[in-house]
């Protein structure tokens, strides 16, 4: 099964995208267009975006929703794009030109984004191969292994392949001194009568004494050297891949699925401003510079579609959208500053214009620079809080539904700098690796306002101690009451 | 080898929803609601989605929404995932997804089989059962408009014309005039096929309940299932009674209650009177199943069913199956005095007492498992 090549009308097209795109300043990798049947693009998007990954069943799992939800005529995939150098992108075989237009320009918005943010600046371009590679080290594995015992160990990382450290990339990599390890042990302490005769020494100092004051002395600086880890570790599959008794093949694994993970991280950190940066420019390209006047309605369609926000949903592409085009608006009217922030007439403040014409440079630095949280706390203000009519909402105790809760738009902000945090999964340190003294794996759930799903929470328990090889215990909290859940030998127990 | 090797994946994963399945057979035996029949020959299942646990966050705690309304109006949550481009929302909270698993009655009947550990059934006669059948195989050059074959006919239409100098490629007009058309034509052969007929009886007298017949409708949907994959041309005929019995058809079959009082050997009699006029033993592997509470009018009566059983029923039958449904009046005697008569039991006769839906499992295996 090969891709389709593209035929010359959109090879032109691609052209003209590119020169529209060029002409705004954007700054794109290439871009490799790739023409597939729907049913070519369900398997690529099963992977992911990725036509080789290793063999798994999960991926059988989407492919297996995608292609009934095309067949029933539930849904559709447009647009895929990877985050690579060339960047590819995928095209529906079956999309009429104008679709195909639409989905250009808005490919391109998203690899000047994957080019420019900085938070894409540590992803591995060559994704593609390495990805492939994977997937023939997997294979291989299985061929050694067994199918079935390798691929139960991957559900099993699978399972806790979020628990990484997304600013990890970013810190200094500045490794321990490797004399920290190799410091020749100190000197035990041990309070010893001199004897002034060698003879005389063992009567003086008798072996049992000895022996209980090194034993005291070295308990003592076993707990002085203190925790292991020293600090509670947000890495967990690195602390796995380098503490657990693992084979080989299995870190090797582990340490694939890691590295995949640290790959899809600035998608997930970025959901809202990179598919808000693509939308505003493929809206931008195709209204002033490559819309056919007799493509307009079709397109006006099709923008919609993408737009569209359910009721109690929030959509990435309309949010990230509006919210750009509220900052170019602010920066090109002045809107910003210690006067505008200090002034109270509201008449004043809505017409306030003082021509500065920014909004163009500010918006590329902020796609730059931001990620989604940073994005939302700096740039939702008030005003956008109302023009988009955002809200709240949350469980009525008492009616037992759904309602909005309120409009005002510091509780909206807050709400929303929650769901992003993390990438709205539980934050979760491994703070101990000897608990109890018994080499048994703590680790720690920061609790704010969320309780974990604890069906969810024990099932995963059960595969991290089959990495760990040892009991291993979740520190968290329900309804507002300290709780520690342990796996070991195969139960489930509560500390009390 | 492909650019993709999606193939595996998904053929990995219907052998993970297939292992739930049979892991939760009992479950889906019992409820025979759960199970819904599509088309001719697939059902489909539907299970909770498989997932991989990972550390998340419980209860739904709200979240940000877009849109009209005032503080206290109700919000919509099964606004899910967003439909269009790419992939879910920021924040999007995770709904109760259920999967819809599609197999065939093949499938399932195997699942079945491997799980209760039935045994393949030996059919009877199969070389005389012989059957015709049509099949398209060639063109032929008269036919009705209905088997038209387009292609072949334009392609005739084509040929003639190039041949005669009338095409002209600027301007590929091809009209086929009446020798072109070609139709599409059938041989029939004779297949040797075993065909199997199922009587369904059930007693409707006053103390069948709807869960009594509840447990008779699964109970038969998977008896279905299984003779169905062992023979390609399976009837099934109904058959309902009190004192008097008569033929009706599958929906009044199941919903029919009528009171009064129970005499059995009118069913035996009338299905007898079906299998002599319509089923030729020599030709057909015959399977009648009863359903009862067991109460029956009189001894006499009980007596002249073991007549009809004894002399007549089962030299023509391959398996007579009886099954008795508990219902809220007790259990009747009907079982007992089966068993009595047939001390040492009897190749052809099976019983079965169905004590409620979790009865069935078992039930179906007291019937089938021995491979008649």
């Amino acid at each position: 099964m090969q891709p389709l090549v593209l035929p010359p009308e959109l090879r032109e097209l691609q052209e003209k995208v590119k020169a529209a795109v060029k002409a705004y300043g954007l700054d794109c990798f290439d871009v490799i267009f790739e023409m597939l049947d729907y049913d070519q693009v369900n398997q690529v998007a099963a992977g992911g975006g990725f036509p080789k990954r290793y063999p798994h069943w999960r991926f059988g799992m989407s492919y297996d929703q995608l292609s009934k939800g095309y067949e029933w005529g539930m849904q559709k995939i447009y647009e895929m794009v990877i985050n690579t150098e060339p960047c590819y992108a995928y095209l529906l075989n079956s999309n009429p030109y104008i679709d195909q237009k639409l989905v250009m320009a808005h490919v391109y918005g998203h690899c000047d984004f994957f080019k420019n943010n900085y938070w894409f600046s540590k992803t591995n371009r060559k994704m593609l191969d390495q990805m492939a590679n994977h997937a023939s080290r997997v294979r291989r594995y299985m061929d050694d292994q067994g199918e079935d015992v390798v691929e139960s160990f991957i559900d099993r990382c699978l399972s806790i392949e979020d628990l990484i450290d997304p600013y990890l990339p970013f810190q200094d990599q500045k490794q321990k001194p490797a004399e920290e390890f190799n410091k020749p042990k100190a000197e035990l302490n041990i309070a010893k009568f001199q004897a002034p005769r060698s003879y005389l020494d063992t009567f003086m100092n008798p072996k049992e004494v000895m022996e209980k004051q090194k034993k005291e002395a070295e308990t003592k600086a076993k707990e002085a050297k203190g925790h292991f880890p020293a600090e509670p570790e947000r890495d967990i599959l690195k602390f796995l891949i380098e503490n657990a008794p693992l084979e080989d093949w299995q870190a090797d694994i582990l340490s694939m699925i890691r590295e995949e993970s640290y790959y899809f991280v600035p998608q997930r950190m970025t959901k809202i401003m990179n598919e808000g940066w693509a939308s505003f420019w493929h809206s931008k390209l195709l209204t002033e510079k490559l819309l056919d006047p007799s493509e307009f309605l079709d397109f006006a369609d099709r923008h919609a579609g993408v737009m569209v926000t359910q009721p109690g949903g929030m959509n990435p592409y309309k949010l990230g959208i509006e919210l750009f085009r509220h900052i170019e608006d602010r920066w090109n009217k002045g809107k910003f500053g210690k006067d505008y922030d200090e002034c109270d007439d509201m008449v004043r403040k809505k017409h306030w214009d003082k021509k500065l014409g920014l909004g163009r440079q500010k918006i590329f630095d902020v796609r730059r620079s931001h990620n989604d949280i940073t994005f939302i706390d700096e740039f939702f203000t008030e005003e956008f809080c109302e023009e988009q009519k955002l809200y709240t909402y949350a469980m009525n105790p008492r009616t037992k539904r759904y309602e909005i809760k309120t409009r005002d738009w510091r509780e909206v902000k807050e709400k929303m700098l929650a769901m992003l945090t993390n990438g709205g999964q539980p934050l979760i340190r491994v703070t101990d690796a000897n608990y109890k003294n018994r080499a048994e794996l703590l680790m720690k759930h920061e609790h704010h306002a969320q309780d974990l799903d604890l069906n969810y929470a024990r099932a995963t328990l059960a595969n991290v101690s089959a990495i760990w090889g040892r009991p291993v215990h979740l520190e968290t909290q329900v309804d507002g009451v300290r709780r520690v859940f342990t796996f070991a030998n195969g139960d489930f127990s509560e500390e009390k | 080898m492909s650019l993709f090797n999606i193939q595996r994946d998904h053929a990995r994963f219907k052998n993970i929803i297939k292992g739930k399945i049979k892991q939760d057979l009992k479950k889906y035996i019992s409820n025979g609601d759960m199970i819904v029949r599509k088309g001719k020959d697939t059902v489909s299942i539907p299970m909770p989605q498989i997932d991989i646990p990972r550390f998340k966050f419980g209860s739904n705690e709200g979240g940000v929404g877009q849109g009209e309304g005032n503080p206290g109006d109700e919000v919509d949550q099964n606004g899910q995932a967003q439909q269009g481009k790419g992939g879910g929302q920021a924040g999007d909270q995770a709904g109760e997804h259920s999967l819809e698993v599609d197999l065939t009655l093949q499938e399932l009947a195997e699942i079945l089989a491997d799980e209760l550990e039935l045994p393949r059934i030996e059919a009877k006669g199969k070389e005389i059962l012989e059957k015709d059948k049509d099949r398209y195989t060639g063109i032929a050059h008269q036919g009705p408009n209905s088997l038209r074959n387009f292609k072949r006919s334009f392609q005739e239409a084509l040929k003639r014309q190039i041949a005669s100098g009338n095409y002209d490629p600027e301007n590929p007009l091809i009209v086929p005039i009446r020798r072109d058309m070609r139709y599409r034509s059938w041989k029939t052969t004779q297949e040797f096929d075993a065909n199997a007929v199922i009587i369904y009886m059930m007693d409707v007298s006053g103390s069948m309940g709807d869960e009594q017949k509840e447990i008779v409708r699964t109970e038969s949907f998977w008896i279905d299932t299984w003779l169905r994959s062992q023979y390609k041309g399976l009837e099934t005929r109904y058959i309902i009674h009190d004192t008097v019995a008569r033929e009706v058809d599958e929906k009044t079959f199941y919903s029919t209650r009528e009171s009064g009082g129970t005499l059995i050997s009118s069913a035996y009699k009338l299905c007898m009177k079906m299998i002599e006029t319509e089923y030729p033993p020599e030709q057909w592997n015959i399977y009648p199943f009863h359903f009862s509470d067991g109460d029956n009018w009189s001894g006499e009566d009980t007596k002249l069913c073991f007549d009809i059983l004894n002399s007549q029923l089962f030299p023509k039958i391959n398996m007579f199956c009886y099954g008795q449904v508990e219902s809220r009046y007790g259990s009747g005697q009907f079982l007992k005095d089966l068993q009595e008569q047939f001390k040492e039991g009897h190749d052809k006769l099976s019983l079965s007492k169905i004590e409620n839906k979790e009865g069935i499992m078992k039930s179906i295996k007291d019937f089938l498992g021995k491979g008649k």
